[in-house]
């Protein structure tokens, strides 16, 4: 549990006060935090001067290449991970990709991932299991095939009929009104109409042959009704003492729009959706948080500031990049780095359209002049004379 | 030292400028005019003119480069060109050529954007072409035109535009007429300066007319070498080839132009000069026919050599190789200290470390030279203070001895105690490459301590590992204070040991501070000492000593830590004042990548001293191995047979529930779990069924074969599980494809020895017996399928890591930690303000955090 900052600050007598300045925060906490209830001034002056020896011991070293140990760090591990596991927690979850696939779609900065999953918490009293088969229908995208149990189409007057399941209606909460409206919005081109439990449909344009009119039922078959677009499975699950929704499918800007979703919670595995929603900072974090969850997940072990600046290079543009030729190696400035990474000719070629000069600060060139590369050692400037 | 007054030389290139080169800049550079296709003349001698004129550079040894007078290996060559008949376009630029066909006039060359517009936008765009490349400037600037664009006259000279389309790969029409280079030239040549710089073009670099070659320059004879066969004839290298083409094309236009050649031959003629200087840049355009071999095969022309990952840039210039290394079979010897390696004498007679001679060591450094390259330690080259190296004979031994003085270089045998890099492939993080100090040993293998296999990720089944000796002071100052084990002990991973006991070492520990085990106390000195410790007064005075105690005599006497240990009788693992007070020592405290008791010994002692206990510990543990004896046999997985008894009852319970299960689903009594169907569930309840009777008979197993060895390895954490225990006493258990039981084969059916529809368990991949007592057909088979798919997941995981690996580093290899704390990347743009944000390194603390409680509890105590 996080303390907050007056709490830390009765906990901390005045000679450990100083060091706020001097430790990072999560350090300074759990400082407040595993102290004695009493202390010293001496001994607090002790325990202050032995923390920042030993936080300085401990801190990175100027030149240290943090980025290739990152990077070594997870593909490293990325050797051994399985290839294809679905995970199953407990006997009624879904599947979800997991393992190196999944690594490689977060890292790709991949649009369209292979299973995209929301996680929905619910307000009380839903969190409680009130009504949660309503609400998770509620959550659901409902297609007109999902609702009607017969279509046919009438050729005399080449119109669709359909055999409305009305108990499902009334269960999703559908009436009438509303299904003609949702059909009207989602295909234009028809004309609908309902009478009793049988829901007519014609094309608005007045001659239409057979075929237009089967195409149209096809297309009529997939016209949203009600719910969230693109969910296409609902299951409430227990978790820790209150009822969770997983969805197979995630719009969470839609979501968070429902009233008895808790938007603090809620969460979907799709990085670009969180992004666009929630903005870069919430989507580092997503990008974090999932690809811990394999490494976690494949038994693995690999130090969470690896992932923090795998994630803040790919969001450090403002927009999240995945990590290829037309993301984040893209925008290198040396024209021999991105040369060497993949495509060189095209690179060579814009490169002498534009009169470009590489600087040759960074590692690859320098490996390719055969000069001391710029990090580690090699960032010293100090030059000895023989004299 | 003569040698050491010349200048010291820091850095060479500062700047490497792109650019195309204009027709007058190559005639410059160009140190011949390349004007025949013939290579040699009838002496074998390169022709004048030739492509293998020898101002361009030699090949031959014994000749010298006319231009700059030296000779082969010295001259890196020089150009040539050609001129061209007729202007020719250049392959790569095609579509540089029509955005600026397209987008100005076709009379007045200018923008096809009215002044005011291009005021407006100019700066934005140069902004853009900045910030995102000048392909991203250039699409932009289409995209503004075409949004602009009213009617289709010059806003400028009002002339009204025609449509301009390409023929891939070379050819632009103007409304069906075809636009000769020529024409086209002379219009990229309008284009005024102000108006390239719009395109995303730098006029100081490039301009647009250069695009379209009206002079060809000729690489220089050395990056194209001919290789004599044995029989004496001359291969010629592809690109020789193509310039001969190139050339003899060239003339024949000439001639026929000057003849008065008629329009459709000389168009014909330039075609095929287009085609064949297309076909050297790049013999891999989509709509040309490759230019081949006469075998068939086709020619690797400018831009194969440059791409993929054979090319120059990967292969050659980000891919360094290497000499003074070495290669062969590793093997285990845990005698040696961690940070050493065993090497060959033959290695060591071959590699070689470079020595200065000084006035102080003249004499020492002599006694190698006269010992020669044939007895060992000795010398195989002496370098005069010129470079000049000079190898040692039997015969220039004594000229040799006599020359000697200081400021020449010995290169002398490999000795203990040398610096070596030891590197075994593939090397996927840094501890893959480490530095170990030599020891000469006899026999043919390298050998390396077991305890640093981990790191390497190395065994003994016939695996090879590279040894480097480096060459320089700077180099081995490096490789020893940077790169030795020691240093590398704390895994930047995650910040425990990642060296550690393993196998018999894990195994012997445990054995050793188990509750219970005590020997006398000569017994326990012989064993210390076999571990390298001379001094057991450590041992307390006692005619029968424990094993903890044992033990304890290898840790420091104000050594502190509390832990956990994978064995159930004894969790907790204590030690108090340097003396083990109880718990195990097993994989969770010696193991890599496990536990902090190595990780705060490193801490608080230091590295050499951390590294030093674990080698002893590692050595104790075998040693007791040695001593007490240790091995596992067939008959550890005996079982009596109630136990037998017992897991056939499981099993009978476990068919019985199944077969419920399918009575249950075919009657349709069985329920469906939410979000699933029906057969699904089913699947389910019969896998958490047949995995209970798995585990229940791991169970019986381990209840009835407690005290044998393979037990201890699997409780100890040494090697295997108790489930490996289970399957081969007890049962192999379910066969799980992707996650369900096997499904697959025939219709309806796994097997055809069994029935349709079968949904039993020995139907679907249960194992019924244990490896001991043999696998049924059926069950070898299942069990093979799961094997299958094991080999075909690594064997595609393989590459994708790979490749995902490549990116990551190519994508973050720059980023370092400056000065200010910040973590920026090479252009200095900041990426973190602080590095993970704490700036703590992974490797400096404990399991990835300062453990506060430690040091707080430190600091009170004093």
């Amino acid at each position: 549990m996080r303390l907050w900052k007056g709490d830390v600050e009765k906990m901390v007598s005045d000679a450990l006060k100083e060091l706020q300045g001097i430790l990072p925060e999560s350090i300074y906490q759990s400082m407040a935090e595993s102290l004695p209830e009493k202390l010293s001034e001496s001994k607090a002056a002790l325990v202050a001067k032995k923390l920042v020896a030993e936080y300085n011991e401990m801190k990175v070293e100027p030149g240290e290449s943090v980025g290739l140990v990152a990077a070594e760090s997870i593909g490293e591990p990325g050797t051994q991970m399985t290839l294809d596991t679905f995970h199953f927690a407990g006997v009624s979850e879904m599947n979800v990709t997991m393992g190196l696939p999944r690594i490689i779609e977060i890292l790709d900065g991949r649009k369209k991932l292979i299973t995209p999953m929301m996680e929905i918490y619910l307000k009380k009293p839903y969190s409680e299991g009130q009504d949660i088969k309503k609400v998770a229908l509620m959550i659901k995208e409902t297609c007109l095939q999902d609702i009607v149990t017969e279509f046919s189409i009438n050729v005399a007057d080449s119109r669709i009929e359909a055999q409305l399941d009305l108990l499902r209606m009334r269960e999703l909460g559908i009436s009438d009104v509303t299904l003609i409206k949702a059909l009207k919005a989602s295909v234009p081109s028809i004309v609908v109409d309902v009478k009793g439990s049988t829901l007519f449909m014609k094309a608005k344009a007045k001659e239409s042959g057979v075929s237009d009119v089967f195409k149209l039922k096809e297309k009529a078959k997939e016209a949203y009704v009600k719910g969230v677009r693109g969910v296409t499975q609902v299951l409430p699950v227990r978790k820790n003492d209150e009822y969770v929704i997983l969805t197979f499918g995630s719009n969470i800007k839609k979501v968070l729009q429902l009233p008895f979703v808790d938007e603090t919670r809620t969460t979907t595995n799709d990085v670009f959706e969180i992004e666009s929603t929630l903005g870069v900072e919430a989507a580092r974090q997503a990008i974090i948080d999932e690809v811990y969850k394999v490494i976690e997940t494949q038994g693995l072990n690999v130090d969470i500031r690896h992932l923090m600046l795998v994630a803040d290079v790919m969001c450090a543009n403002g927009k999240v990049k995945g990590i290829t030729r037309y993301g984040v190696v893209s925008e290198k400035a040396s024209v021999l780095a991105r040369a060497s990474f993949e495509t060189p000719i095209k690179h060579i070629i814009n490169a002498s359209l534009y009169g470009e000069v590489d600087n040759l600060s960074s590692v690859v060139e320098n490996v390719m002049l055969n000069q001391p590369i710029p990090v580690g050692t090699g960032i010293t400037k100090l030059i000895s004379k023989n004299k | 030292m003569p040698d050491a007054e010349e200048p010291y030389v820091y850095k060479k290139v500062s700047t490497v400028v792109f650019g195309v080169l204009s027709p007058k800049l190559i005639r410059k550079i160009a140190a011949a005019k390349i004007v025949t296709p013939e290579l040699y003349d009838k002496e074998g001698y390169p022709v004048d003119g030739g492509l293998m004129d020898v101002r361009l550079g030699v090949i031959d040894p014994g000749l010298r480069c006319k231009t700059c007078g030296s000779k082969l290996k010295e001259c890196t060559g020089h150009f040539g060109y050609i001129a061209l008949a007729r202007p020719v376009i250049h392959i790569s630029f095609v579509s540089v050529i029509l955005t600026l066909l397209r987008y100005t006039c076709r009379e007045c060359s200018r923008v096809l954007l009215p002044a005011a517009k291009i005021e407006q936008y100019a700066d934005r765009l140069k902004r853009l072409g900045k910030d995102k490349g000048s392909d991203v400037m250039r699409k932009k600037l289409k995209d503004i035109i075409n949004a602009l664009r009213s009617g289709s006259r010059c806003p400028h000279c009002k002339a009204k535009q025609k449509k301009i389309v390409i023929e891939k790969p070379t050819t632009f029409f103007e409304d069906e007429r075809r636009i000769s280079p020529i024409e086209l030239r002379s219009r990229l040549e309008k284009i005024t300066d102000a108006d390239v710089e719009l395109f995303g073009l730098n006029p100081a670099a490039v301009r647009p007319e250069w695009i379209v070659i009206t002079v060809l320059p000729i690489p220089p004879v050395t990056m194209r070498p001919s290789i004599t066969l044995e029989t004496g004839e001359r291969s010629e290298d592809d690109l020789t080839h193509k310039l001969g083409d190139i050339v003899r094309i060239n003339q024949r236009l000439f001639e026929n132009i000057n003849a008065g050649a008629p329009e459709i031959i000389v168009e014909d003629l330039w075609d095929l000069l287009q085609y064949h200087i297309t076909t050297f840049f790049d013999n891999e355009v989509a709509q040309l026919p490759p230019a081949r071999h006469r075998s068939g095969q086709p020619l690797k022309t400018l831009t194969e050599r440059i791409k993929s990952k054979e090319g120059r840039i990967r292969h050659n210039l980000t891919g360094k190789r290497t000499n003074f290394s070495a290669r062969t079979v590793i093997s285990p010897d845990p005698l040696l200290e961690l940070n050493e390696v065993g090497m060959p004498d033959i290695m060591a007679m071959k590699l070689t470390v470079p020595e200065r001679v000084t006035e102080w060591n003249i004499n020492y450094l002599k006694e190698f030279v006269r010992r020669g390259p044939k007895a060992y330690p000795g010398a195989n080259y002496v370098v005069r203070p010129d470079g000049r190296k000079k190898r040692l004979t039997e015969e220039t031994i004594e000229a040799s001895i006599e020359e000697l003085q200081p400021g020449y270089i010995v290169e002398r045998h490999v000795m203990d105690g040398d610096i070596a890099v030891f590197n075994r492939q593939p090397s996927l993080h840094r501890m893959s490459m480490m530095c170990h100090k030599v020891r000469v040993l006899p026999f043919k293998t390298l050998r390396l301590n077991p305890a640093v296999c981990f790191p390497y990720n190395a065994d003994f089944d016939g695996d090879e590992m590279n040894l480097h000796i480096p060459q320089t002071e700077e180099a081995r100052a490096e490789a020893e204070l940077l790169m030795i084990v020691d240093t590398q002990m704390i895994s930047p991973r995650y910040g425990l040991s990642v060296i550690g006991c393993i196998q018999d070492a894990i195994s012997g520990n445990y054995l050793l501070t188990k509750n219970g085990f005590s020997m006398s106390r000569q017994d326990a000195v012989n064993l210390l000492a076999s571990a390298g410790i001379a001094d057991s007064s450590k041992l307390p005075k006692k005619d029968v000593v424990a094993g903890k105690e044992i033990f304890s005599a290898l840790l420091p006497d104000d050594f502190s830590f509390a832990g956990r240990s994978k064995s159930r009788e004894e969790p907790e693992v204590v030690i108090k004042d340097g003396k083990l007070v109880s718990g195990v020592m097993d994989k969770n405290n010696l193991g890599e990548g496990s536990g902090l008791l190595l990780r705060n010994l490193h801490k608080k002692y230091g590295r050499h001293f951390a590294l030093d206990v674990l080698g002893k510990v590692f050595k104790l543990g075998v040693a007791v191995l040695m001593k007490r004896g240790f091995t596992t046999a067939v008959s550890d997985t005996d079982l009596p047979p109630e136990a037998r008894l017992q897991i056939q009852n499981v099993f009978e319970r476990a068919e019985k529930e199944v077969a419920g299960l399918i009575s249950h689903y075919n009657s349709g009594q069985l329920e469906a779990l939410p979000g699933r169907t029906l057969k699904e569930t089913l699947e389910l309840k019969i896998l958490e069924v047949l995995n209970r009777a798995r585990d229940e008979t791991g169970k019986i197993v381990a209840m009835n074969v407690e005290a044998s060895h393979t037990i201890v390895m699997a409780i100890s954490g040494a090697r295997g599980t108790p489930l490996n225990l289970a399957q081969m006493a007890g049962c192999v258990g379910q066969q799980a494809l992707r996650g369900r039981r096997i499904e697959n084969g025939y219709y309806g059916r796994t097997l055809s020895c069994f029935r349709k529809g079968d949904l039993s368990a020995e139907s679907r991949g249960f194992i019924k017996n244990s490896f001991k007592s043999g696998l049924r057909p059926a069950e070898f088979f299942f069990q093979s399928i799961v094997g299958r798919d094991a080999l075909m997941d690594t064997a595609l995981r393989t590459p994708k890591s790979g490749y995902l690996y490549r990116r990551l580093a190519n994508a973050l290899q720059d980023l370092k930690v400056e000065y200010d704390n910040t973590v920026r990347d090479s252009g200095g743009r900041i990426v973190q303000f602080s590095y993970g944000e704490d700036s703590l390194d992974v490797s400096k603390s404990e399991g990835g955090v300062l453990n506060v409680k430690r040091a707080v509890n430190e600091a009170l105590e004093g």
